[in-house]
């Protein structure tokens, strides 16, 4: 009789404990990011990936017994609005802050997490980001100071081009990825035919398609915002330009192709994160995100996936659930995708919260994103 | 010189789609004293009218047709009932207001029943290239600048060699003296809504394939509009075509010769030496008022 009323015992104490840990307090994040204005397309893919990454998470048991919880906040594409949004979250003391997508929003954003002590997994890619010495900040994909050697090695070697024009958006993003790419043109000898500066939310590209018309470079490199990039690509085909177009990450992205019609074909460049990637689990992330929206995700929708698969990894790693100790821990930690699936990608963080993770070369053709070159992880 | 001749082409052609929605301000303005401050908005909306008909199973051609009928419905007749008439009577100030609060009601409920995200819209010119004195002109420019020609002499021969247009003109010029001869002046007020919910319809079928359909593009387009059509003179249908046009030209030539960052202030500072020294526009004619 006592052995049965010890296991009794044992499995009542077991079934609570399951219970406890099944009713354990949520873990709350809060995401600002561009839901509406001229980054609706970053952030609609951005939240649609952290909404799936959480509902597979919960659905798993949540993290270490906690199941995850987010709000969502519209920063409407505005720095201030993303500030007040930000501060208003941070009152709230979550978890981990996410978000925003844009480089303007991050940058006002990120003193505010960093002295609220919470880690801000965002998607920006401004190389400025990482390099104020902020140790709350963390980026989703590689920055401008990694990705922008790579696209002018590739004008440079592959391309041949001796000339370029340089089409960019004015704000942080665009200046800052300009600025990368304009010091790596001086280096490799690469001559700067036209240096055309556009707005943000432009919808009238004639003037600066005819200016790279007249500079006639060898290869064009097109830094915008996703509509823009459709645009000017429109725009592009409208008045013949023939030099090859080259972007880094937005020009190539699945809403340009799609906004951008046959326009897009041809288009080639850098991207640090596709759903077009030769690999099994990118595969498998697009075939779920495809089943539950109904549309294939942009770099941004992977991004929004991997940011609360981080938080999975770190949290498991540190096997409690501390806010403050969070960026610490994790600052220079290796995800492999072996341990850790939804991270898709093997990937490290570095001090600044930088990342070096596998890249790829890509071109449109016939309206899809083809993989011509895996760039491999550098450590 | 080549660069000079396609942004001529590419201005001309925006241009035009500009006067097109400037011509809609003026006849407003002329028939009911009303400041259409959603004519932007009335620019976006249609396209999304066709793109919720297509996306229904309808082809392009039937799509743009059904468009237009629910353009003339919702822009033309329901903005006349329910909004003009019963607004107008308090005076042109809190009607002119109104109509900023539908432009912001129509954005937030196409961000809201459709998305916030740009959408591809089909253009009904085909792409390729004609060459014209040497140069190699864009079909889209090309088809764009005639499909508004052609709107605008459509809409001035109506004006101006038919009764109807007669009737509408002199609804607008002088209302009494035109009910004591016998013109149906409510009837022609409405028939001049029908028109502009089938000028901004038109707009909206030139534009979009440029600009996408976004909820948010109809407040360049109004802006550019409503410039255009003070320019040219508020109260002339060609004062409003000749301001489109000019504004798209200037606007293209801003961006290219000046600076890309003040292009949108250009357009600006003609208007303000506009109103300083011909305020009646370019070719408006002046308007007294007693008080």
């Amino acid at each position: 009789m006592k052995p049965m009323i010890l296991a009794g015992v044992v499995l009542g104490t077991l079934s609570t404990g399951a219970a406890f840990a099944q009713s354990a307090a949520p873990i709350q994040l809060a995401d600002i990011v561009e839901l509406s204005g001229g980054g609706a397309t970053v952030g609609t893919n951005w939240k649609n990936g952290i909404d799936l990454a959480i509902e597979e998470i919960n659905a798993g048991g949540g993290i270490l017994g906690h199941r995850l919880e987010v709000t969502h906040a519209d920063s409407q594409s505005n720095p201030g609005v993303a500030r007040a949004q930000a501060q208003k979250a941070l009152d709230g003391e979550p978890y981990v802050l996410l978000g925003p997508g844009y480089s303007g929003s991050v940058k006002v954003t990120a003193p505010l997490a960093a002295e609220a002590g919470i880690a801000q997994i965002m998607g920006g890619e401004a190389a400025e980001l990482t390099r104020g010495g902020n140790k709350f900040l963390f980026r989703t994909s590689f920055g401008q100071q990694s990705s922008m050697p790579k696209v002018a090695k590739y004008i440079h070697d592959e391309v041949k081009a001796t000339s370029v024009a340089i089409v960019w958006v004015n704000n942080d993003f665009g200046k800052g990825g300009r600025d990368v790419i304009t010091r790596e043109f001086g280096r490799l000898g690469v001559k700067v035919a036209a240096d055309i500066s556009t707005e943000a939310g432009q919808a009238d590209f004639a003037a600066d398609v005819a200016k790279i018309k007249a500079a006639a470079p060898d290869a064009v490199f097109i830094y915008v915002n996703e509509e823009e990039s459709a645009r000017i690509l429109k725009e592009v085909k409208r008045q013949g330009v023939t030099a090859p177009l080259i972007g880094e990450t937005t020009l190539i992205g699945q809403k340009v192709v799609e906004l951008a019609g046959d326009a897009a074909n041809g288009a080639r460049g850098h991207v640090g994160l596709t759903t077009d990637a030769p690999v099994e689990r990118v595969k498998a992330f697009r075939e779920k995100f495809v089943r539950k929206y109904n549309y294939v995700p942009d770099h941004n929708g992977i991004k929004g996936y991997l940011a609360i698969y981080m938080i999975k990894a770190t949290t498991e790693k540190m096997g409690k659930v501390d806010a403050k100790a969070f960026a610490d821990n994790l600052h220079g930690l290796t995800i492999k995708a072996a341990d850790q699936p939804g991270i898709l990608m093997d990937v490290t963080f570095d001090q600044n919260g930088d990342i070096d993770r596998q890249g790829f070369l890509v071109e449109i053709v016939e309206g899809k994103q083809v993989v011509k070159q895996v760039l491999p992880k550098l450590n | 010189m080549s660069n000079l001749f396609d942004l001529l082409v590419a201005g001309l052609a925006t241009g035009a789609i500009y006067a097109i929605v400037a011509v809609g301000f003026t006849l407003l303005w002329q028939t009911s004293q009303t400041i259409n401050f959603a004519q932007g908005e009335f620019v976006m909306l249609p396209a999304f009218l066709m793109l919720a008909v297509m996306q229904a199973g309808a082809p392009f051609w039937l799509a743009i047709l059904i468009g237009i009928g629910l353009s003339m419905l919702l822009l033309g007749l329901g903005f006349k009932l329910l909004l003009v008439d019963p607004m107008l009577r308090h005076g042109v100030l809190p009607l002119a207001i109104a109509t900023m609060a539908l432009a912001i009601g129509i954005k937030e409920a196409v961000k809201q029943f459709f998305s916030a995200e740009a959408s591809p819209f089909p253009s009904i010119v085909p792409a390729g290239d004609v060459s014209i004195f040497g140069h190699a002109v864009s079909l889209q420019s090309l088809g764009v600048l005639t499909l508004a020609i052609l709107a605008v002499i459509g809409l001035t021969a109506l004006l101006n060699r038919t009764s109807i247009g007669h009737q509408m003109q002199a609804a607008a010029q002088n209302p009494t003296a035109a009910r004591i001869i016998g013109v149906p002046v409510e009837r022609m007020i409405l028939l001049t809504f029908l028109i502009n919910a089938v000028l901004v319809a038109l707009a909206s079928l030139l534009i979009t394939p440029i600009y996408l359909a976004k909820f948010s593009s109809g407040e360049v387009l109004g802006q550019a509009a409503f410039i255009a059509a003070i320019v040219g003179g508020f109260n002339q249908v060609r004062g409003a075509i000749a301001g489109g046009l000019l504004i798209g030209v200037v606007d293209n030539l801003a961006a290219a010769y000046v600076s890309t960052q003040y292009r949108a202030a250009i357009p600006l500072l003609l208007l303000i030496v506009i109103i300083l020294f011909r305020p009646q526009g370019l070719l408006g004619r002046p308007e007294e008022r007693t008080v």
